[in-house]
């Protein structure tokens, strides 16, 4: 076929990403009913605690990176189950595109989609939880993007993995939970600082965690990925 | 002055086995297909064919034993077999929430085609799926998809194609228009490695025949 060359692997990504972007805005209900979910979650913490605001207040972080963590679940099991249809992952492998761009297309489209859902979230968390951000939006969003980041590349690599499981919806959340507590914390803590200011000047320790968190696991993702989906 | 060597086999197994489980799909399988040669791979349902094309296709690994594509190993130089082999299976590694000329669009950039829609758009004549280009996968009959899993098999210009029941699925009109499509791959100096219930059709069209019982090779 004409003009037909080997492309280089950030170019497989970019074709890999908007591909899966694509996919995501022609199935919006799939995206609405995360989104409904993730509302939901913490709604309910706020019924579960009742209405002491200062509590509320204080735990804030924690609720909002939960109902990540909880929405994070069905985002990147979603995300292989497109791929295991007509068995397309086989189709990307065989054409072939190199597993390691499949791994960061993969990850890259899950920490958008959560950090498009932490977006969402902070309006409604300042809302209903009666919280201010003290330390400004830039710091909120550096946090949001950490976290995120944290969650999907480890969340990538477990979700490829159970996606060949028949007990995937339950394996994933118990190979990623006990394994994302690290970066939950440092999210959790860094925002609540975030949130509530920063007097001791924490809030860099808790970014290097998150930061090495990400370094640690993309780094680990990209190089065994291949391992993970080859026969 | 040197010999010129004889050019590799496009098909090379060499005491090949699978297993799934405790189950072994094929076993020590040994087979070797010259280069401009066709091959007819017929069994029942269950007996390896569906294993073997996805050996050489190097969706699997053996268990044992290797397989060779050109000369090329199928497990350590996987990349270089991958872009002479193209598949048609079961399977039709299609998006259904893409459109057909989508599906095909994503493949010709992974391919590094220069015109990516062109080439799709072209690609969609030749399987007839012009009218539907825009549907959602989801929309097509199985018929269609067939047609489409092809479209996707030829944007690759495979130097072996390896087509796994090829027929299933296609109305009359559909069948005769594949044997086009298959002639046409043979004419250009594609190896056709085909697995089909449909004997006859299929020996019209490949000069080599391979029967599997249980994973073994044996006469038909």
């Amino acid at each position: 076929m004409r003009g037909a060359r080997p492309i280089s692997l950030l170019k497989t990504v970019g074709v890999l990403l908007a591909k899966d972007l694509l996919i995501e805005w022609r199935t919006r209900a799939r995206l609405n009913a995360l989104i409904f979910f993730a509302l939901a979650t913490l709604l309910l913490f706020s019924f579960a605690v009742g209405p002491d605001t200062k509590v509320l207040a204080r735990n804030a972080g924690g609720y909002l990176w939960l109902a990540l963590l909880f929405a994070s679940v069905l985002a990147l099991g979603e995300s292989f189950r497109v791929e295991q249809e007509n068995l397309t992952l086989d189709g990307l492998r065989l054409a072939p595109a190199d597993a390691r761009a499949i791994f960061l297309s993969k990850a890259m489209g899950n920490a958008l989609l959560l950090m498009l859902l932490g977006a969402l979230l902070i309006p409604v968390m300042v809302a209903l939880y009666g919280v201010t951000v003290t330390m400004g939006l830039g710091s909120f969003a550096a946090t949001v993007t950490l976290g995120c980041m944290a969650i999907s590349a480890p969340g990538t690599v477990y979700s490829a993995i159970a996606s060949n499981a028949r007990a995937r919806d339950v394996l994933l959340p118990l190979l990623l939970f006990p394994l994302i507590i690290p970066a939950l914390l440092a999210a959790a803590k860094a925002t609540s600082l975030v949130l509530q200011g920063d007097p001791m000047n924490q809030l860099g320790s808790w970014y290097g965690l998150l930061i090495g968190f990400n370094l640690i696991y993309w780094g680990l993702g990209f190089l065994l990925f291949p391992r993970v989906i080859e026969d | 002055m040197e010999a010129r060597s004889a050019p590799p086999p496009a098909l090379a197994l060499h005491d090949v086995s699978k297993r799934y489980g405790r189950r072994w799909a094929l076993a020590r399988l040994s087979y070797s297909l010259p280069q401009g040669r066709s091959l007819l791979l017929t069994g029942h349902n269950g007996s390896g064919k569906t294993t073997l094309l996805r050996l050489v296709a190097t969706a699997l690994s053996p268990t044992h034993g290797r397989v060779e594509v050109r000369g090329n190993d199928c497990v350590t130089q996987r990349d270089v077999v991958r872009r002479e082999v193209a598949l048609l299976s079961h399977a039709s590694f299609l998006y259904e929430d893409l459109t057909a000329h989508q599906n095909l669009v994503v493949l010709a950039r992974l391919l590094g085609m220069d015109a990516p829609a062109d080439v799709a758009g072209e690609l969609l004549v030749k399987v007839g799926l012009t009218k539907r280009s825009d549907s959602p996968v989801r929309q097509f009959s199985a018929g269609m998809r067939k047609r489409l899993a092809i479209a996707r098999l030829l944007m690759k210009a495979p130097a072996v194609a390896l087509l796994d029941e090829p027929f299933g699925e296609l109305d009359p009109a559909g069948i005769e228009a594949m044997e086009k499509i298959i002639r046409e791959l043979k004419d250009s100096g594609v190896t056709v490695v085909l697995a089909t219930h449909l004997i006859e059709q299929g020996m019209a069209l490949c000069e080599e025949r391979l029967h599997l019982q249980e994973g073994r090779a044996v006469a038909a």
